[in-house]
């Protein structure tokens, strides 16, 4: 405080000792010559405050900074070409990511399918169609209530609507008690050995990609709405002018246009879903799992079973997150160092995201400019 | 638009492809409100009406005995679901969050917005964005492999001779804490920056210093944003699960001392459907009581927010 008043004060060494002997002379409830030194010497700034301020903000920089270098120097020496092209084991140093990561490619490929056509055309709807109706209004505050939702009540929704389907089907389901209706599945395949839609789906891929794309669909709609708002009416007026109708103005001049802001909003979005774990333990995903979705493993798996891309969908998965889940959950200590390198496969995938969204924002924003 | 649209009323096969197009996005739209029926539809399902004709959780166990019972043990021989020790350990996580995120936030908001120079807003931005994005299983690890080891033993063990568990609320709360400052900096942020800059420069033409404009001027007029950002960060702090399964541990007790192992309610979500619980099980059903519980709360904090920054927001002109 005193190294600071001393540093503000156009005179150092005047400033204590002439408010001191002030204070000492008069010592009356009015102080004239001390609050001039207040505000000669800035006391009242309270440079502390700004200190307090920055600091907190670098503190989370550094806390940044802490958990990358914890997790890094934790996963050293075991994230390596092992660990990301075997199969989970028992044993620590045989352990790997590959289920993981092929799960979460199916994953997130279908929800990417589901989701983004879905959360797209729900802010076009919402922002080039709609008026003040009454519905939109009830849509657009429940989109803001929906995106607060915590995840693991979408994985309650997704548990009992995609994989137990209100237990429904199957030899003990409703629709046999009441019905005498025994369903197991559409479309039954021998090439396949199986139906082609098991019901219900069970504890699989799509159940898993449904549910992501409900948790992130009104992230999806709030980013592309924004997206979409930030295109100048004239852009609008100047087609629907030139004779277009309303979709195709939407199709040819508005989209185009606002496909970076909503690129930008998907990619956060399904980063979001890639790091997403609780939703998806309770669904089920399975632990132990030793192969691929479909039983693709590599590409040649392609060439020797290509039915193995229709039951993909179908099959029982793990992603990343829940792999890393189970390590940090196991007792032998060598497995906080491969859950560590799974965190690091996990952190690189998001960062890689990232800077892809960051590269769009960036690149299109000098190319647009109305 | 419309009126120009409807100058001729033809019917066409374009019109007819309008329209159709304008129903399909009507229907994507309506999705997410189909979402939310579906989301209290099935929390209601099984927990106060079943569909199979059996008895729902509510039927079975009274809501009283439910919301004001002491005693949590649905795998326990003789069951009991007392919801209190869950809520204690999700409101003692929430508090230790509320306590370490919230001024951090609100403090990095104002640095942001008042005090820090546009390039320094360039660094800090991303960094923030990157501790928005790290996924929760991630500060799960880092609280029980970080935290706990190298910041609360030292501490309260070393220092204060006091026993922290290896699983601890503290260490929970603290990085759902860490998760939630990205999210009140930025609200707070955007709500700093809403006051105009008027305001501010009549605070100064009156002689104030930075720090009187920053906290009696523009923190005030911007008060209703920062306490919905407030309200939001901590639903999303009741909400959050995979860190303080990690880190906060599976015991439910009713306790006020965070470095003991506690369990909240998300935890114990995700511990009944690790097990293999047969559906139909009262645990099974439990589940969705849990769920609505959790559910309700959340979204009650999440209707206040708006509604505090509908009725409370100053308007500038």
């Amino acid at each position: 405080m005193t190294a600071s008043e001393n540093a503000a004060s156009p005179d150092p060494s005047l400033t204590p000792p002439a408010a001191a002997s002030d204070a000492a002379g008069q010592g009356a409830p009015e102080h004239p010559l001390p609050q001039a030194a207040e505000l000669r010497t800035g006391q009242r700034e309270r440079p502390y405050f700004l200190w307090l301020c920055s600091s907190v903000t670098w503190m989370s920089v550094l806390v940044l900074l802490a958990l990358l270098i914890s997790v890094t120097q934790n996963a050293w020496g075991w994230l390596d070409w092992q660990f990301l092209s075997s199969f989970d084991s028992r044993f620590p140093h045989k352990a790997g990511i590959l289920a993981g990561i092929l799960g979460t490619l199916w994953v997130i490929s279908l929800t990417i399918l589901f989701s983004v056509p879905i959360g797209v055309g729900a802010a076009i709807y919402l922002e080039e169609y709609a008026g003040n109706h009454w519905l939109t209004h009830v849509i657009r505050v429940n989109l803001a209530n929906l995106a607060g939702v915590p995840s693991i009540v979408y994985g309650i929704l997704g548990l009992t609507v995609f994989v137990r389907m209100f237990g429904l089907f199957g030899p003990q389901g409703i629709l046999l008690k009441y019905f005498g209706m025994e369903i197991n599945g559409l479309f039954w395949s021998d090439w396949l050995g199986g139906y082609l839609i098991p019901l219900p789906f069970g504890r699989v891929v799509l159940s898993g990609a449904l549910t992501l794309s409900l948790l992130i669909l009104p992230v999806i709609i709030i980013a592309s709405q924004e997206a979409l708002r930030a295109i100048p009416p004239s852009l609008r007026h100047a087609s629907l002018a030139l004779g277009a109708t309303r979709w195709q103005t939407i199709r040819h001049q508005i989209l185009p246009a606002a496909t970076p802001g909503i690129m930008t909003g998907i990619i956060l979005a399904i980063s979001r879903a890639i790091g997403e774990t609780a939703p998806l333990v309770m669904l089920g995903a399975m632990t132990f799992v030793y192969f691929g979705p479909g039983n693709v493993d590599s590409l040649s798996d392609l060439q020797s079973h290509p039915e193995g891309l229709l039951k993909a969908p179908f099959d029982t998965f793990t992603v990343v997150p829940i792999q890393i889940f189970f390590w940090v959950q196991k007792f032998k200590p060598e497995f906080k160092s491969v859950a560590a390198a799974g965190i690091m496969v996990l952190l690189i995938i998001l960062l890689l995201l990232n800077g892809l969204a960051l590269f769009i924002r960036h690149r299109y924003s000098k190319h647009l400019r109305w | 638009m419309r009126e120009f649209l409807s100058l001729r009323k033809t019917y066409t096969v374009a019109r007819f492809r309008e329209q159709v197009i304008e129903s399909l996005l009507l229907i994507c739209a309506l999705l997410s409100i189909a979402t939310t029926i579906g989301i209290i539809l099935v929390l209601l399902s099984e927990s106060v009406f079943s569909l199979n004709g059996e008895k729902a959780f509510f039927q079975e166990i009274s809501p009283f005995d439910f919301f004001f019972g002491t005693k949590w043990a649905p795998q326990f021989a003789e069951k009991s679901f007392g919801m209190l020790p869950l809520l204690c350990g999700t409101v003692l996580v929430a508090g230790v969050a509320a306590l370490t995120g919230l001024p951090a936030g609100i403090l990095a908001a104002i640095y942001l917005s008042e005090y820090a120079s546009p390039r320094i807003r360039k660094i800090v931005k991303p960094f923030l964005e990157i501790l928005a994005g790290i996924p929760t299983i991630v500060y799960g690890y880092f609280a029980l492999e970080f935290v706990t080891p190298f910041l609360l033993r030292p501490f309260f063990h070393g220092l204060l001779g006091l026993d922290v568990d290896g699983f601890n609320a503290l260490s929970g709360g603290i990085v759902v804490g860490i998760m939630i400052v990205p999210m009140v900096c930025s609200l707070s942020e955007d709500a700093l920056r809403a006051v105009p800059r008027s305001l501010r420069e009549a605070g100064y033409a009156l002689g104030s210093t930075k720090y009187d404009v920053c906290v009696k001027v523009v923190v005030p007029a911007a008060t209703s944003g920062i306490i919905a950002s407030f309200l939001l960060a901590i639903s999303r702090a009741i909400g959050e699960t995979m860190a303080v399964v990690i880190a906060a541990g599976q015991s439910p007790v009713i306790t006020l001392n965070p470095l003991k192992s506690i369990q909240t309610m998300t935890a114990f979500m995700v511990n009944i459907s690790l097990g293999d619980t047969p559906a139909g099980s009262i645990e099974y059903k439990s589940l969705y009581a849990v769920g609505l519980t959790l559910f309700c709360m959340t979204l009650a904090m999440n209707i206040l927010s708006q509604w505090w920054m509908r009725r409370f927001r100053e308007v500038y002109q």
